[in-house]
C-alpha cells in the first residue's frame, strides 16, 4: 500500500471519529443526563469554598 | 457530608498565582521597552537592542506569565473538581521551582544573544531538556491527579488542560530536535523548508494549545464559578473540545505564505485555519452565554467583566485570524505590524485578562480573605487594561494596513512609489500610541501587584481547605 493511501484513510477516519464524536454527544439520549451531572462538579465544593473565604457556614458573599 | 482528613494542596497554586504577577510585570515591561526601541532608536543600548530584548519578552509574556497562569489555575482546578489533593507534593514542588529556573535561565541567555533562532522556542539544548523534564513531572502530577479523582466525571476544564499538556510535549519534543555543537549553540535536526514547516507547525500549535486550549480549561472553570451558574453548554464544550484537537493541529502553514513550502499545503493550511472559526467561536459563545439571564452581574464585578471581556477579545481574534489565513487578505497583512495586533488583541484581550480575571478569583480565596484588598482597585486595572488593549490593536490595525499598502504600491512605470524607509517613517505615530497602550497595560499590572500584596498583608495561607467527598452531584 502507498504512504498517501494511509494519509487518505488516516483523514477519513477522523471525519469519521469526530463525527461520532458530534453524534455521541448530541444523539445518544442517555447521555444528557450525564452531562448535565459533570456541569455541575465546579459546584459540588461549596465547603472548601467557604473555607477559603474565611466565612461560617450561614456565610453569604457580598456580591451574591 | 462525609469528611476526609486530606487537605488541597494550596502551596503550589499560591506560588504560581504570585509569579504570575510578577512575571506579568517583567515580561510586559519588556515589551513596553522594545515598543519604545522602535518610536526612540536612540534607546537602542549596546547589547540590549530590540533583536536582544524581542524573544525576551515574548518567552517571558508567553511561558512565565501565560505559563505560570496555567500551572497555578490548572493546579487548582484539577484538585477541586477532582475532590482529591494534587497527585504528588515533591514533584509538584519540582514543577514550580524546575519552571523558575528556566525562566531566569532564558532572561539570562536572551539578552546575551544564545538562541536557537527558533520563534518561541529560541532557548539552547540544555534549557530545553531541563523543559522537558518539568513538563513531565507536570503531566505525572496532572494525570496522576486526575487518575485518582474521587468523582465519576472528568469535567471539561480538566480536558482543555489535559490536551494542552500532552501536546505541548508533543510540539516542544519535536520543534527542539537538534544537534548539539556546543553547550551555548545547537542546530536544528531538520533541514531548509522541513525545518521551517516543523517550526510553524510548533508555532502555530503553541497559540493553538498553549495559549488557546490551556486558557479555554481556565475559562470553563472560573467563568461559571465567579458568574455562579453552570456553563451554557456542556455539550458544546464537548464537540468543540476535539473539533479544535482534530482541526488545530494542520493550521500552521498559513504562517509560510507565498514562501518555498509546496502550494498545496500552504492551501491546506489555509482552509484548515477557516475551519478553526467555528470550534473557536463555540468556546466564546458558550462562555459568553453562561452569563445569559444574569448580565445584570456584570455591572458591579470586575472580576466577571474581565473574563466576559476575554473572550470577546477571544471570539475578535479567532474571527481576524480565519482571515489573515486567506491568501489574498495574507498577501497585504503579512510581515507588518496587522500581525503584531492581531497577536495582542489575542494575548492582551484573551490570554492575559482571562489570567488576570482567574488569578484576582484566587488570590483571596489562597490568603484567607473574602475578597481582594481593594474590589475598586480592580476596576480600575479593567479599565485602564481594556483601553490600553484598544489603543495598542487600532494603532496596529492602521499601520500594518498602511505598510502593506505602501509595499505593494507600484507606479505607472512598474517601479515602486515608496522605499521600505519612507514606509517606516509613515509609522511613527502609530508605534507612538502603541507605546502608550502598551505602558496603559503595564500600569494596570502593577495597580494588580499592588492590590495583591495588600491582599496578602495580614492573610493566612490557606492550607486548611479539606478535601470533601462529593456528597450528591445536584447539590
Amino acid at each position: 500500500m502507498d504512504i498517501n493511501d494511509i494519509r487518505s484513510i488516516v483523514t477519513v477516519v477522523s471525519l469519521l471519529t469526530f463525527l461520532g464524536i458530534v453524534w455521541w454527544a448530541y444523539g445518544v439520549k442517555g447521555n444528557r443526563k450525564r452531562f448535565e451531572e459533570a456541569a455541575m462538579l465546579p459546584f459540588t465544593d461549596e465547603e472548601a469554598d467557604r473555607i477559603e473565604l474565611g466565612l461560617d457556614r450561614n456565610g453569604q458573599r457580598k456580591a451574591s | 457530608m462525609s469528611e476526609t482528613q486530606s487537605t488541597y494542596n494550596y502551596r503550589v497554586v499560591r506560588q504560581f498565582a504570585v509569579m504570575t504577577v510578577i512575571w506579568g510585570i517583567v515580561g510586559m515591561l519588556v515589551g513596553v521597552i522594545i515598543a519604545a526601541q522602535l518610536v526612540w532608536p536612540e534607546l537602542n543600548l549596546g547589547f540590549l537592542h530590540f533583536g536582544r530584548l524581542r524573544p525576551l519578552h515574548t518567552n517571558a509574556v508567553i511561558f512565565a506569565f501565560g505559563g505560570c497562569a496555567l500551572f497555578a489555575t490548572s493546579y487548582y482546578v484539577v484538585q477541586r473538581t477532582c475532590h482529591t489533593r494534587l497527585f504528588s507534593d515533591g514533584l509538584a514542588a519540582f514543577t514550580f521551582w524546575g519552571w523558575q529556573l528556566i525562566i531566569v535561565l532564558a532572561a539570562v541567555t536572551l539578552p546575551l544573544g544564545i538562541t536557537s533562532g527558533k520563534e518561541y522556542a529560541e532557548l539552547e539544548w540544555p534549557i530545553d531538556i531541563l523543559i522537558t523534564l518539568v513538563w513531565v513531572a507536570y503531566a505525572v502530577v496532572f494525570f496522576g491527579t486526575l487518575a485518582k479523582r474521587k468523582v465519576s466525571h472528568i469535567y471539561v476544564a480538566n480536558w482543555f488542560y489535559g490536551g494542552f499538556i500532552l501536546a505541548v510535549a508533543l510540539l516542544h519534543v519535536v520543534n527542539s530536535a537538534a544537534s548539539p555543537v556546543t553547550l551555548f549553540k545547537s542546530y536544528s535536526a531538520y533541514a531548509g523548508v522541513q525545518d521551517a514547516m516543523i517550526q510553524w507547525w510548533y508555532g502555530h500549535n503553541a497559540v493553538g494549545f498553549f495559549l488557546t486550549a490551556g486558557f479555554l480549561g481556565m475559562m470553563y472553570y472560573f467563568v461559571p464559578k465567579q458568574a455562579e451558574r453552570p456553563i451554557y453548554s456542556y455539550r458544546l464544550s464537548v464537540v468543540h473540545f476535539w473539533a479544535l484537537i482534530f482541526t488545530y493541529m494542520w493550521a500552521g502553514p498559513h504562517h509560510l505564505h507565498f514562501t518555498a513550502l509546496p502550494d498545496w499545503t500552504q492551501s491546506v493550511g489555509m482552509v484548515f485555519s477557516l475551519i478553526l472559526l467555528a470550534p473557536s467561536w463555540g468556546g466564546m459563545i458558550n462562555g459568553v452565554m453562561t452569563l445569559s439571564g444574569a448580565w445584570h452581574k456584570l455591572r458591579d464585578d470586575p472580576i466577571l467583566k474581565f473574563l466576559i471581556t476575554s473572550l470577546s477579545f477571544y471570539g475578535m481574534s479567532t474571527f481576524e485570524g480565519p482571515m489573515m489565513s486567506i491568501k489574498t487578505v495574507n498577501a497585504l497583512s503579512h510581515y507588518t505590524d496587522w500581525t503584531v495586533g492581531h497577536v495582542h488583541s489575542g494575548a492582551l484581550g484573551w490570554v492575559a485578562m482571562v489570567s488576570i480575571g482567574a488569578i484576582y478569583y484566587l488570590l483571596p480565596r489562597l490568603f484567607g480573605k473574602s475578597e481582594m484588598f481593594s474590589v475598586r482597585l480592580i476596576t480600575v486595572h479593567f479599565w485602564v487594561a481594556t483601553i490600553g488593549v484598544v489603543l495598542y490593536i487600532a494603532s496596529m490595525w492602521i499601520a500594518g494596513v498602511m505598510q502593506g499598502l505602501m509595499w505593494r504600491a507600484v507606479n505607472a512605470d512598474g517601479t515602486l512609489t515608496y522605499s521600505f524607509v519612507e514606509s517606516v517613517k509613515a509609522s511613527y505615530p502609530f508605534w507612538a500610541i502603541r507605546f502608550l497602550g502598551g505602558v496603559l497595560f503595564l500600569f494596570g499590572m502593577l495597580v494588580m501587584a499592588y492590590n495583591m500584596f495588600k491582599t496578602m498583608a495580614g492573610g493566612r495561607t490557606v492550607d486548611d481547605a479539606r478535601v470533601l467527598v462529593p456528597a450528591a452531584h445536584h447539590a
